[in-house]
C-alpha cells in the first residue's frame, strides 16, 4: 500500500510531461523570438509569447473551400500585413492563379508594390519558389497558396523558415480537414481555419458591413485551440473578437488538454 | 540514290553549320544567290585552330569527321574567302581533299585556276574564255581600265576579293559571341556528374574571361556536340549581369537534366551572348552579399540587397519563366480588370513605387473573366434578390451599390468574347445568407460575378 503512494499518479505525471512538452516548444522559436501582435487582445492571449511568431510557418484555410476562400484569404493578408509591418523587403507570393486583387491589399495594410509575384504551373513549384524565398535575406516574408500540402513539404517550409528568422504564410485554397477537428497533423506553428458568418444588422442596416469571420485556430504550437468570432473593420483596419465560441469539439479539446 | 531538293539540301547544310560551330562560333551557309553558291559553308576559324592542333591538324579532322557522317568534303584553307572558295572546288583532288594556302599566296595559288574560281555566273567566265582569259594568271596583270568595259565591274571585284586587295565581308549565321570557351573530351561523356563538371569546367574560364573585360552576361549559352553530328542547346537568362562561376552553376544545374546526352557528348561550348558592364566593385558587393549570413539581414541594403534578390529573380525566372516573376504596378483605368499592371521585378533604384488611388472596398479576388450568373432582380437599378453562381442558389441579404464603372471611351470596346458586354457596368457588392460577400455587375442588362470578398 505504502509502496503505492510513492508514485506520483498517472494523472500527476501526465501533467508533469505535458508541461515539459510545452516548455519545450516554446523554447524553440524563443531564440531571436518575434512576435506580432494580432490587436486583438482575444487572439494574442491565445498565442504563446502574446502574438504571432514572425519566424515560421503558418497556415490558413477555408471553412469550406472555394466559397470561404474570400474570408481565408482575408485573414490571411492581415495575418501577412501585421506580421510584416515592421521589416522592410518585398514579399514573395508564389500562386498558381493569378486572381489575387492589388488594389484591395492597402487595406490590409499589404502594400502591393512590395509584392514579388511568381506564377507558378503546380503545387511543387509553388514549394520550390517557397523554399528558393526562404533562402533570399531581403525578402519581408513569403505566401504561398497551394491546393494541398504534404506534411514533409510543410515541415521543410517550417525548418526553412525558422533557420531565417522569416515567416512563411501558406494559405490552403482547398479545405484541408475532412472531419471537424484539427485536421492532419501540422509541422506549422499555427494553423487557422476562416468561415464567413453574416455581418451584425443592428450596426448597418441593410448595407454590407463590416466583414465577420468564424475563425478557428486549429493547431497553435506551445498554445490550445480555439475559436473566435472576429470582426473586422474596413475602415481602422483593425480586429475586433466579438466573441470566444465554444462549441463541444473544443469543449472536448481543453478538457483532454 | 536520294532525290534531290533544294530545300532538303539547303536544311542539311543548315545542320551542318549547326554541327560546324564546334570548331568555330563562326560559321555560315553560302548565299544561294552567289553564283555556284548553296553547297558550301563558310568556317572563319581565326583564333581556332591552336585548339585542335593547328590548320592542318584542324582540317584533316573535319574531313575525317565528316568522312564518318558519310560525306565527302572538299576544304580550302586561305586568307581571304575568295581564294579558300576557288582552291577548295578548283584544286583539291578525292584523293587530296585539303588545299591550304599559304599566308599571303593568294596570287601565287590562284594563278594556274581557271576564272570560274573567282565565283563568277557561268555566262562570264565563257565570255572571258572567248576573250582568250581563261585563267586568272591571265587576267591578274590586266589593268581594270581595260577590263572593265568589256567584262563588267564584277571580274575585277572578285579578283581583288580573292587577292585580300578589298574586303569581303560574310556574315555568320549566328552572331558570334565575343565570350566563348570549349571543351573537347577524349572519350564521349554522358553522365550527369560528368556533364556538371565540364560545365563547373567551361564556368571558371568563362567567367575569368568576362572578369578581365569588366563585364558581365545576362544570356547564356551552353552546346553541346553529341558523337552523331546533333548538338543540343541549353539558353539560360539572368536578370542581372552576372560573371560568378558558383551562382550560374547552380543556375544550370536544374536545367542539365534536360540536356538529353544520346550517345554521348565529344565537344561542348559555353558562350556569353549578352554582356553588360560589371564593375569590380559591384562583383565585390555582391560577393559581400552573398558571404553575409542568410540570418539577421541587417547588413543587407542598398545594392547589396539588389543583388541578392536578382539572384532569387534569376532562379525563379530560370524555372518559371522571367514573364511570371514581376511586381505589381497601378495602372489608370476605370475598369477593375484593367488597373494592374506588370512591373519589373527588380525595379530600379530610382524608380517611385505608382500610388494606388483611394477606392472603395474591393474584392480580394478578381476572377481573370466576369463569370454570367442567373440573378432574380428586384427593383430596377436594385441589386438582384438571390443569384446563382457555380450551381449554388445564393440569397442575398445585404448589398451596397451600384457603382458605376465605363470604360475608357478613347480604348477600343471591352467586349468580352466570353460573353460579358462592353459600355458601363454597375457594380453591387452583396453579401449571402451564410455571410460571404461576392462583387456583382449588370451591364446590358445581365448579370455578372467579379470578384470575391473578405
Amino acid at each position: 500500500m505504502s509502496a503505492r503512494q510513492d508514485y506520483p499518479s498517472r494523472r500527476t505525471q501526465m501533467e508533469r510531461l505535458r508541461r515539459q512538452v510545452r516548455a519545450l516548444e516554446q523554447a524553440a522559436p524563443a531564440a531571436g523570438h518575434r512576435v506580432a501582435r494580432l490587436g486583438a487582445r482575444a487572439l494574442d492571449e491565445r498565442l504563446p509569447g502574446g502574438g504571432l511568431a514572425a519566424t515560421g510557418l503558418h497556415e490558413v484555410l477555408p471553412a469550406r473551400s472555394e466559397w470561404d476562400d474570400g474570408a481565408a484569404l482575408g485573414f490571411a493578408l492581415l495575418l501577412l500585413g501585421r506580421l510584416t509591418g515592421l521589416r522592410e523587403g518585398p514579399l514573395l507570393w508564389a500562386t498558381r492563379r493569378a486572381d489575387l486583387y492589388a488594389p484591395a491589399l492597402p487595406a490590409y495594410g499589404v502594400a502591393p508594390e512590395r509584392l514579388l509575384l511568381a506564377r507558378c504551373g503546380s503545387d511543387e513549384e509553388v514549394l520550390w519558389a517557397l523554399e528558393e524565398g526562404l533562402r533570399c535575406a531581403e525578402l519581408a516574408a513569403v505566401v504561398g497558396e497551394v491546393a494541398e500540402l504534404d506534411a514533409t513539404a510543410a515541415r521543410r517550409l517550417q525548418l526553412a523558415a525558422e533557420t531565417v528568422q522569416r515567416p512563411c504564410l501558406l494559405l490552403h485554397r482547398r479545405q484541408v480537414a475532412a472531419r471537424r477537428g484539427a485536421g492532419p497533423a501540422t509541422p506549422a506553428l499555427t494553423r487557422w481555419q476562416v468561415g464567413a458568418l453574416p455581418s451584425r444588422a443592428e450596426a448597418h442596416r441593410g448595407l454590407v458591413g463590416n466583414p465577420v469571420w468564424r475563425v478557428e485556430l486549429l493547431r497553435c504550437r506551445g498554445g490550445r485551440p480555439a475559436i473566435f468570432e472576429v470582426e473586422w473593420d474596413h475602415a481602422t483596419g483593425d480586429f475586433a473578437v466579438a466573441a470566444e465560441l465554444r462549441d463541444s469539439a473544443t469543449a472536448a479539446l481543453e478538457r483532454a488538454g | 540514290m536520294a532525290e534531290q531538293t533544294p530545300a532538303a539540301d539547303r536544311a542539311a547544310l543548315e545542320r551542318l553549320a549547326e554541327w560546324s560551330t564546334r570548331y568555330t562560333p563562326w560559321t555560315a551557309v553560302e548565299s544561294v544567290s552567289e553564283p555556284g553558291g548553296g553547297a558550301g559553308l563558310w568556317l572563319d576559324i581565326t583564333g581556332c585552330a591552336h585548339l585542335f592542333g593547328g590548320e592542318e591538324a584542324l582540317s584533316r579532322e573535319l574531313v575525317a569527321r565528316l568522312s564518318r557522317f558519310g560525306l565527302s568534303a572538299r576544304l580550302g584553307l586561305a586568307d581571304t574567302p575568295g581564294a579558300a572558295w576557288a582552291v577548295a572546288r578548283y584544286a583539291t583532288q578525292a584523293a587530296q581533299p585539303v588545299c591550304r594556302v599559304a599566308p599571303g599566296e593568294q596570287a601565287a595559288a590562284l594563278a594556274p585556276l581557271p576564272v570560274a574560281a573567282l565565283r563568277l555566273p557561268a555566262e562570264r567566265a565563257e565570255l572571258l574564255r572567248r576573250l582568250g582569259l581563261s585563267r586568272v594568271a591571265d587576267l591578274d596583270g590586266l589593268p581594270p581600265a581595260a577590263l572593265e568595259p568589256r567584262v563588267g565591274p564584277e571580274v575585277a571585284r572578285r579578283l581583288r576579293q580573292a587577292l585580300g586587295q578589298t574586303d569581303e565581308p560574310v556574315s555568320p549565321r549566328r552572331p558570334v559571341p565575343a565570350h566563348l570557351e570549349r571543351l573537347a573530351f577524349g572519350e564521349p561523356i554522358g553522365a550527369p556528374d560528368d556533364l556538371a563538371r565540364a560545365v563547373e569546367t567551361l564556368l571558371g574560364r568563362l567567367c575569368a574571361g568576362l572578369e578581365r573585360a569588366q563585364a558581365g552576361g545576362r544570356r547564356f549559352c551552353l552546346t553541346a556536340y553529341r558523337v552523331d553530328g546533333s548538338l543540343a542547346r541549353l539558353p539560360l537568362g539572368t536578370a542581372r549581369p552576372v560573371r560568378e562561376p558558383a551562382h550560374l552553376k547552380r543556375l544550370f544545374a536544374g536545367r542539365l537534366e534536360s540536356l538529353d546526352p544520346g550517345f554521348g557528348i565529344e565537344a561542348m561550348t559555353l558562350a556569353a551572348e549578352t554582356l553588360e558592364p560589371l564593375s569590380a566593385l559591384q562583383m565585390t558587393l555582391a560577393e559581400g552579399a552573398a558571404r553575409a549570413p542568410t540570418t539577421g539581414g541587417q547588413g543587407a541594403t542598398g545594392q547589396n540587397a539588389a543583388l541578392d534578390l536578382g539572384r532569387l529573380v534569376d532562379r525563379l525566372g530560370g524555372r518559371l519563366g522571367f514573364a511570371r516573376v514581376h511586381r505589381l504596378a497601378p495602372r489608370e483605368s476605370h475598369l477593375p480588370e484593367r488597373c494592374v499592371a506588370a512591373g519589373p521585378a527588380l525595379p530600379h533604384a530610382g524608380a517611385r513605387p505608382g500610388r494606388w488611388p483611394a477606392r472603395p472596398p474591393r474584392p480580394v479576388r478578381l476572377l481573370s473573366r466576369p463569370e454570367p450568373i442567373e440573378a432574380t432582380a428586384g427593383w430596377p437599378d436594385s441589386p438582384p434578390a438571390q443569384f446563382r453562381w457555380r450551381r449554388l442558389l445564393h440569397r442575398v441579404v445585404r448589398a451596397e451599390g451600384p457603382e458605376r464603372l465605363s470604360p475608357e471611351w478613347w480604348l477600343p470596346s471591352n467586349a468580352d468574347p466570353a460573353g460579358a458586354p462592353g459600355g458601363s457596368r454597375d457594380y453591387y457588392r452583396v453579401e449571402d445568407g451564410d455571410g460571404r460577400r461576392y462583387w456583382l455587375f449588370q451591364a446590358g442588362g445581365r448579370w455578372f460575378l467579379h470578384g470575391l470578398c473578405a
